[in-house]
């Protein structure tokens, strides 16, 4: 077997349906010095690019997986090793390791965690849950995103609690109809699945228009919503990117919705192609050019933005909330974090309007804090 | 939600849900229901390969077992198009094309043109192509070359179960007549579909693979063939963009144009003749449009100029495998001046 000084470096697990990684370029190389946190190479997804960190420090020995190459996740693509272990204990490593990625993904791998349904009110809604035990966490993604908006969050928040994401209506599987499309609709399928899941009080995290759902999930039942964590939440104050929300309704092709997406981030290499075809095929699907479309006159009137969280966050006054935001947000100003009164405040440097895909392990903490609070 | 299904299953799952959404779509063609030699039962086969299975008794009247007379029914269902309806019809094999092309090229085709586009013809024509299935030289052709040709045609052929369904739906709701391919060898291939309807638009090309070493321009089956390819390459360590045209009309240029302009060397898979096919046709665009981005003279991978042969080991032969492609790629990444 391998000796036990060798610590391999392996293919993260970035989202529930992550199967495999693909090495986009090595930051490190061969014989380089390594501590924790260090940048090791950059991976992407079937949904995003990001930057894998090192978790432990020591020479990098020896590079296994090629550029380009898909990995299944946990595969081993790196060697960390003291200069004391012999060139020939390595070479058996790789060739262990090497094995695994030509394997590629098992067929019963499963893959996505299972996804769930609940009837809310003739509408069926989608979720998936991860995690064994713990305090209940329920994601709410915002405007055109889905469950998987929370892809680098939701695997390691579940290593303390039971973390579950949802469709809201008009998103991802859930059923496309909006109704009047008011928050109290969407409001209606966070509640609906925090009944399917049998649980008495519960940890919101929202993201952007998420965040004004939550809210109001909170400030119609307060007595069931443990700690609210608000991501670039919108509805405190009257700017907004327009042209942002109203480029993605109308985009039909990939030209066209490419550099609206990019708005998103503040750092524009997060975006993919893959990332750019799934949301296109989540356009195309009937019902959604209506569902986003409706949804339009609930966060805009005008160019300026509509809503009163301010108002549903001074009703929540009991529970404790937190507000994240990327400073570099180019859809909701960072500055109105400042509307939200009483919450603890995390502005983040170098992220735009997904801090949970760009800065993930800073929010992760922003929102353990926060349940750490409620108690 | 996403879930595997076969291509063959996706095509019935888009006819199914057409069906229910839209009365005025039908199916009509030889044994989409029935068979000669069935068993008795009036739902025996749907279709020589199964994909119209199911829809004779859950759509009463609406499934239409026709003769053999591929110049009537097509005739029909192109008349039917014109008085209101939405026909979907199935020529088994494109090869059988030829006796229906008055109805296609020079009505079809021309309707919307003629009438100053008050009169639209949204009919689907569904037809099989291509080799590998031993069925030697009159059933195994890959035709689609000559509908491109005509102007008044859409002509489209999807590689995946993903795409069969979404363009079939879009072909559907298309109001010009829509030449729709499927390749025999991928009815069994099987990949994620949304439950949900959905629809592919016409005149997008996707890119399948990214790379910045050689833009592999194809369509169809060799999509599959291409990416084998592409992954062989890797361990040489040359990283190929794969474009699947999806379409060839309309054709998406940009999105052949820009990869071309990003790696500078291009490869045309195509699994048809090599005289007047899509190879010809990508590579005359991008000789025009994206010359000086040329690193390389352009490859083309493509059936030989002959009828595909019925002997096993020559039709082995004559279908571009994954090898062929790889060479071609050294070739023009080996090529200096």
């Amino acid at each position: 077997m391998t000796d036990d000084r060798i610590v391999p470096v392996t293919m993260p697990k970035w989202g529930l349906s992550m199967q495999l990684g693909k090495i986009t370029a090595w930051v490190v190389a061969e014989g380089d010095e390594v501590q924790v946190g260090d940048d090791l190479a950059d991976i992407e997804t079937e949904k995003i690019t990001g930057t894998l960190e090192a978790a432990d420090a020591g020479t990098v020995r020896r590079i296994v997986a090629r550029v380009g190459e898909d990995v299944p996740v946990s595969g081993t693509i790196a060697l960390i090793a003291p200069a004391e272990v012999s060139d020939d204990a390595l070479d058996a490593a790789v060739l262990q390791a090497r094995a695994v990625i030509d394997a590629g993904v098992p067929d019963d791998a499963g893959g996505a965690a299972e996804l769930q349904t609940a009837d809310v009110g003739g509408r069926k809604i989608s979720y998936a849950g991860a995690g064994e035990d713990g305090d209940v966490i329920l994601l709410v993604h915002g405007y055109g995103g889905d469950r998987n908006s929370w892809l680098f969050l939701q695997e390691p928040l579940a290593v303390k609690y039971r973390v579950y994401a949802l469709d809201l209506p008009g998103h991802g599987t859930s059923a496309k109809d909006v109704g009047d499309g008011t928050l109290g609709v969407l409001a209606d399928a966070v509640t609906g699945v925090l009944d399917a899941l049998g649980t008495g009080r519960a940890h919101l995290v929202g993201h952007s228009m998420g965040g004004a759902v939550a809210l109001a999930v909170a400030a119609r039942d307060p007595g069931r919503i443990a700690s609210l964590t608000l991501i670039a939440p919108s509805g405190f104050g009257s700017e907004i990117n327009a042209g942002y929300l109203r480029g993605f309704a109308d985009a039909q092709t990939r030209r066209e919705l490419k550099p609206v997406v990019g708005q998103l981030f503040a750092d524009e290499s997060h975006l993919t192609r893959q990332l750019v075809d799934d949301l296109l095929a989540y356009k195309r699907l009937d019902g959604v050019d209506e569902a986003l479309h409706a949804l339009l006159g609930t966060l805009l009137d005008g160019d300026a933005q509509r809503g009163d969280s301010a108002a549903l966050a001074a009703a929540v006054a009991a529970v404790p909330v937190t507000v994240v935001w990327g400073r570099a947000d180019r859809i909701i100003p960072a500055a109105q974090a400042d509307a939200v009164t009483g919450a603890v405040r995390h502005l983040i440097d170098g992220a735009g309007h997904m801090p949970q895909m760009e800065r993930p392990a800073e929010v992760q903490a922003a929102i353990e804090e926060t349940i750490a609070r409620a108690g | 939600m996403a879930r595997n299904i076969t291509y063959r299953e996706a095509l019935n799952e888009a006819l199914t849900q057409e069906m229910e959404r839209d009365e005025t779509v039908i199916v009509m063609g030889e044994d989409n229901a029935g068979g000669a030699g069935a068993p008795g039962d009036d739902d025996a086969w749907g279709g020589v390969l199964g994909v119209t299975k199911g829809l004779y008794h859950k759509f009463p009247g609406r499934v239409l077992d026709t003769p053999i007379s591929e110049s009537a029914f097509i005739g029909a269902a192109i008349g039917a198009a014109t008085a209101g309806m939405r026909p979907v019809a199935e020529l088994m094999f494109v090869d059988f094309m030829g006796v229906c092309f008055d109805q296609i090229y020079n009505q079809a085709a021309k309707f919307r043109y003629m009438f100053g586009g008050k009169a639209v013809t949204p009919v689907v024509i569904r037809t099989m192509y291509g080799a590998g299935l031993r069925a030697a030289a009159q059933h195994s052709q890959c035709l689609y070359p000559l509908f491109t040709h005509i102007p008044g045609l859409k002509v489209v052929m999807p590689s995946t179960p993903y795409d069969a369904k979404g363009m079939m739906i879009q072909a559907i709701r298309d109001n010009d007549p829509v030449m729709f391919f499927e390749h025999k060898a991928l009815y069994d291939s099987s990949g994620p579909v949304p439950e949900e309807s959905y629809v592919v638009p016409f005149g997008e090309a996707s890119v399948v693979r990214e790379g910045g070493d050689v833009t592999i321009v194809t369509l169809g089956r060799m999509v599959h063939t291409s990416l084998e390819a592409a992954g062989q390459l890797v361990a040489d360590g040359v990283q190929c963009e794969v474009i699947d045209l999806r379409t060839t009309s309309p054709l998406d240029e940009d999105t052949v144009l820009e990869s071309v302009e990003g790696t500078g060397r291009l490869v045309v898979v195509d699994e048809a003749h090599p005289r007047c096919n899509i190879a010809t046709d990508i590579s005359a665009l991008v000789a025009r449009k994206a010359f000086g981005s040329l690193r390389a003279p352009i490859e083309m991978v493509t059936a030989p100029h002959t009828p595909v042969p019925f002997s096993n080991a020559l039709e082995d032969m004559y279908i571009p495998d994954a090898q062929r492609v790889v060479n071609a790629v050294k070739t023009v990444t080996g090529w200096t001046r």
